[in-house]
């Protein structure tokens, strides 16, 4: 009975308890234009005609279903979505978009393209700064390559509109993240998602132990683990700021509650004893990556107001992955806490919709059911509030950016693809006009140019 | 002696399992479902299979089910032939980084075609019962080329619920050439192809010349109860042989057969010009039997692919250019190679999703998303289907009696709550060889506990 309460409210209970690093428009942003920050994003969004997507099935990002709806949006935002009886502005392009359906543009809260871009060779290898077991004086911006030809297949194939670079988990403290959208640029300036916090990666358990244990230093354990993070938290604690230090000004950042954490740790223990560290140094935890075993705890985090970025179904590849389960994800929804699904993964960051898809199914089997309109959630608005990013994007609401994808089909069917993706209402890719596709410089001339093909 | 001859009849009887009647195979009888032959045919609607000592007898519509045989009513269900897996490493690790438990690669052997998975598998493995629960019946096992070029013999195999997984030992070769085997080989496609030519031309001198004591010079094969005999040098003997031999006498005697063709030669290669020289061997070893792994260039060359005869196991969807020999990779790829004639099997599903070959289904499904795809190449659904079942069968040489549902195949059989390439779908009952399987396994005990999270009376460790 309890089961079934929370199932008939799970959609929106699972969306509250995401709001881990509490409202968004409360998080300094780290990386807007004012000059005082370094690298700042030098995006803005290419121009775009006003339009109307009319007759698709809506689904929002934030739980609403809309059979044959209207989607207006101009000048990069979105201006409003409704039933058929929308009125249409004039000057509207209008698309037709019958038997179609509509999305916000898909966001992958855990990717390494650009930092392990194609091809994967030893001179690409950009993503785990593995020369101490904490490195939070590293950006994962220097390391992202622009023409990493993954971000076109991510954006056509996907309908992978942001996206989350995050360092390696090789460190206990990987480094600073960074936020892009997925528009082609000459320069990861050209990419970063403007008004985007920064993310801060950690990592439990197995890596950091064998990555320092295997070259005879601390941490050996996961014990070692934790003493090491915690001495670098109280250090960073201390740090009075006269003599500028990267890595203090990085944990100074989520110690103030500007930089969100995201964990790399898969064992529900250890995500527990994380928290309680979290609660010890005085941050929050915004969002577990891989957490295969959430669902034993789904309390705990929901308690916690922690998401979990998940797989649908990776097991077994390592012993901390052991008891990982398709059910996760439903499990998790069950209990009211976050879930996101992620790729980590520059092949399933190509199809995270059919990951949502297997996980609702996998739930579905054990008698849950869960709409298609809350796990369309897993994969926008979701990963929008975990990267503090949702005042912005994640979910079709006036005012947001017009970051939409158009599918040939239900975006939970494997027979589905993108047949349209805008970003900041430009058009960014079309299935049905081969030149609007990018191709990365380093594919050019090659065969195919950039399976264009 | 005693050890050889009781590996003979392991051998025989594993190979027996194919003709013999299966313990506790069922007569089973589904009506009225949708049927997927698994021959590349579109779906068939209100189909029935009969399954006997077995064995399919019938498939299709129009089938009456025979007097006094229990029927299971389809209605809503799909029924398919257990999905094959082409090219995995199922029953040879436990947990991959867990390098004790993982048999997948014998870096550190001094042997390396003689390797043979066959005693290496674990019919109990999580992998396996995961796999089996979701519909995958038949897989093809390989050894991954570590020490040397050459993996070593990988074997069929099935995933019944029950001791003896080999259905045939020592069922093909691998060898890596490409970028991989290049670094393996020495560190350049020279040094790969001078390898791997000096070890099929020891192997063939191996084969013609070796002189066993008390034999002729090219002795008679043993039998073994299987369709590819035990080369005699790999028993005890003494053969002599030349000084400058690099093959150790185990791995030579193992490539006797694969330079004679009677073992088909798996070759992983990627790029479009290592792919027509893997096709220009047979000019110097014009008996090997050539499968193609990977591929992903294929299309560039599919003609030729499709005018040697030479089918081929492809990554289904792999569209980077993850290294430079697969810089003209596409999700076209396996649409384009078939449209040439060219008969392509998906597998090889590895990477970082883990060998999981229970997303073959995911994979074919995406073929067919991409025939909607303007520009694209995909697959109709029938052929989509059969690059799961049927192909991998033939591939592996069990045409007709592995992966169709066709009057005389194996009764591996699967049923579905829906479409089966359709990420949402799931299976309801496997058999394989008549003998309906169990679908439990650790996740699914897992599952089970964590249905709530109350500990209330007593911790979760109770419950069970």
């Amino acid at each position: 009975m309890r089961l079934r309460a929370l199932l008939t409210c799970g959609g929106a209970l699972a969306l509250a308890a995401c709001s881990a690093s509490g409202p968004s428009d409360d998080v300094a942003s780290a990386s807007d234009a004012s000059g005082e920050t370094p690298f700042a994003s030098t995006y803005s969004p290419y121009p775009g005609a006003a339009t109307a997507l009319v007759g698709a099935t809506v689904f929002d990002g934030a739980g609403g279903r809309i059979e044959n709806g209207t989607v207006l949006f101009a000048d990069g935002e979105v201006v409003a979505v409704g039933d058929s009886s929308l009125a249409i502005p004039a000057g509207y392009t209008r698309l037709d978009g019958t038997g179609k359906f509509v999305t916000p543009g898909i966001i992958d809260i855990h990717s390494h393209l650009g930092d392990y871009p194609t091809p994967s060779v030893d001179a690409h290898s950009d993503g785990n700064e593995a020369t101490d077991p904490t490195t939070p004086e590293v950006w994962a911006e220097h390391s992202v390559w622009p023409q990493d030809p993954g971000f076109s297949r991510a954006l056509a194939n996907g309908g992978i509109t942001s996206l989350q670079i995050l360092p390696g988990s090789a460190n206990l403290m990987g480094g600073r993240s960074v936020t892009l959208k997925n528009v082609p640029a000459r320069t990861v300036q050209g990419m970063k998602f403007p008004g985007a916090p920064y993310g801060f990666k950690m990592a439990c358990g197995e890596n950091p132990k064998r990555v320092y244990g295997g070259r005879g230093r601390m941490p050996s354990t996961r014990m070692g683990n934790f003493a090491v993070n915690r001495q670098t938290w109280l250090d960073a604690k201390a740090y009075d700021g006269k003599k500028r230090d990267l890595g203090k000004e990085t944990l100074k950042g989520v110690l103030d509650g500007e930089i969100l954490i995201h964990n790399h740790c898969y064992r529900a223990d250890e995500m527990a004893l994380v928290m309680d560290m979290a609660k010890e140094m005085g941050y929050r935890v915004s969002a577990f990556h891989h957490a295969v075993e959430a669902y034993k705890i789904g309390d705990l985090l929901r308690e916690n107001e922690v998401c979990s970025a998940i797989w649908a179904d990776w097991y077994g590849f390592k012993m901390e992955s052991y008891d990982g389960i398709p059910e996760n994800a439903a499990m998790l929804q069950r209990e009211g806490a976050c879930v996101v699904i992620h790729s980590d993964d520059e092949n399933g960051i190509q199809r995270l919709n059919q990951e949502a898809a297997k996980a609702q199914a996998a739930g579905r089997r054990m008698g849950m059911d869960i709409t298609d309109a809350s796990v369309i959630g897993w994969i926008t608005l979701n990963p929008a509030k975990a990267m503090g990013i949702d005042n912005l994007t994640g979910s079709l609401e006036a005012g947001k950016m017009a970051d939409v994808v158009l599918w040939n089909g239900n975006p939970l069917s494997v027979y589905s693809r993108p047949e349209k993706v805008w970003i900041d209402g430009a058009l960014m890719f079309d299935a049905l006009d081969r030149k609007r596709r990018p191709v990365s410089d380093f594919e050019l001339g090659q065969p195919g140019e950039g399976d264009v093909k | 002696m005693k050890r050889l001859v009781t590996s003979a009849l392991a051998l025989a009887t594993s190979a027996l399992a194919l003709t013999a009647t299966p313990v506790g195979a069922q007569d089973v009888a589904i009506t009225n479902a949708t049927l997927a032959t698994g021959d590349g045919s579109a779906p068939i609607e209100g189909a029935t299979v009969i399954i006997r000592d077995g064995k399919v007898t019938a498939a299709g519509s129009g089938v009456s089910v025979p007097a006094g045989m229990q029927a299971i009513d389809g209605t809503g269900l799909w029924v398919t032939p257990g999905i094959f897996s082409a090219m995995t490493t199922l029953g040879l690790w436990d947990v991959g980084a867990v390098s004790e438990s993982n048999d997948q690669a014998g870096g550190s052997s001094p042997f390396s075609a003689a390797l043979d998975v066959a005693p290496a598998l674990n019919p109990a493995s999580q992998h396996v019962l995961v796999s089996r629960a979701a519909g995958v019946t038949r897989a093809s096992i390989y050894s991954r080329p570590s020490s040397s070029i050459f993996g070593g013999q990988g074997a069929v195999v099935d995933l019944g619920a029950d001791p003896d997984m080999v259905v045939r030992p020592r069922a093909f070769q691998l060898v890596a050439l490409g970028e991989s085997g290049a670094r393996i080989a020495g560190g350049s496609r020279t040094a790969s192809h001078a390898l791997l030519r000096n070890a099929l031309r020891e192997a063939r001198q191996y084969g013609t010349d070796a002189r066993i004591p008390g034999r002729p010079a090219r002795p008679a094969e043993r039998t073994t109860g299987d369709d590819i005999p035990l080369d005699p040098r790999l028993v005890d003997n003494r053969t002599e042989r030349g000084d400058d031999a690099l093959l150790t006498r185990f791995d030579a005697a193992a490539l006797v057969p694969v330079v004679r063709g009677t073992q088909p030669l798996y070759v992983e290669v990627e790029r479009a010009a290592d792919i027509l020289q893997v096709l220009a061997l047979r000019t110097e070893f014009p008996q090997l039997d050539l499968v193609l792994v990977g591929v992903s260039e294929g299309w560039l060359v599919a003609d030729r692919i499709a005018a040697a005869g030479v089918p081929v196991i492809a990554d289904a969807l792999d569209d980077l250019p993850e290294r430079f020999e697969q810089v003209a990779a596409t999700q076209s790829n396996v649409g384009r190679m078939v449209a040439a004639g060219v008969k392509v099997a998906i597998g090889n599903l590895g990477g970082s999703t883990g060998d999981q070959p229970r997303l073959a289904p995911q994979y074919a499904g995406n073929l067919v998303a991409l025939s909607r795809v303007p520009g694209a190449s995909g697959l109709t659904w029938g052929q989509a289907f059969a690059t799961i079942s049927s192909i991998p069968a033939e591939i592996a040489g069990f045409g007709g009696r592995l992966g169709v549902l066709a009057p005389g195949a194996a009764g591996d059989l699967v049923l579905w709550d829906g479409d089966p390439l359709e990420v949402s779908s799931a299976v309801t009952r496997v058999f394989i060889d008549g003998v309906e399987q169990p679908r439990d396994n650790h996740q699914t005990r897992l599952r089970e506990r964590y249905r709530d999270l109350d500990e209330s009376d007593l911790p979760k460790a109770y419950d069970w």
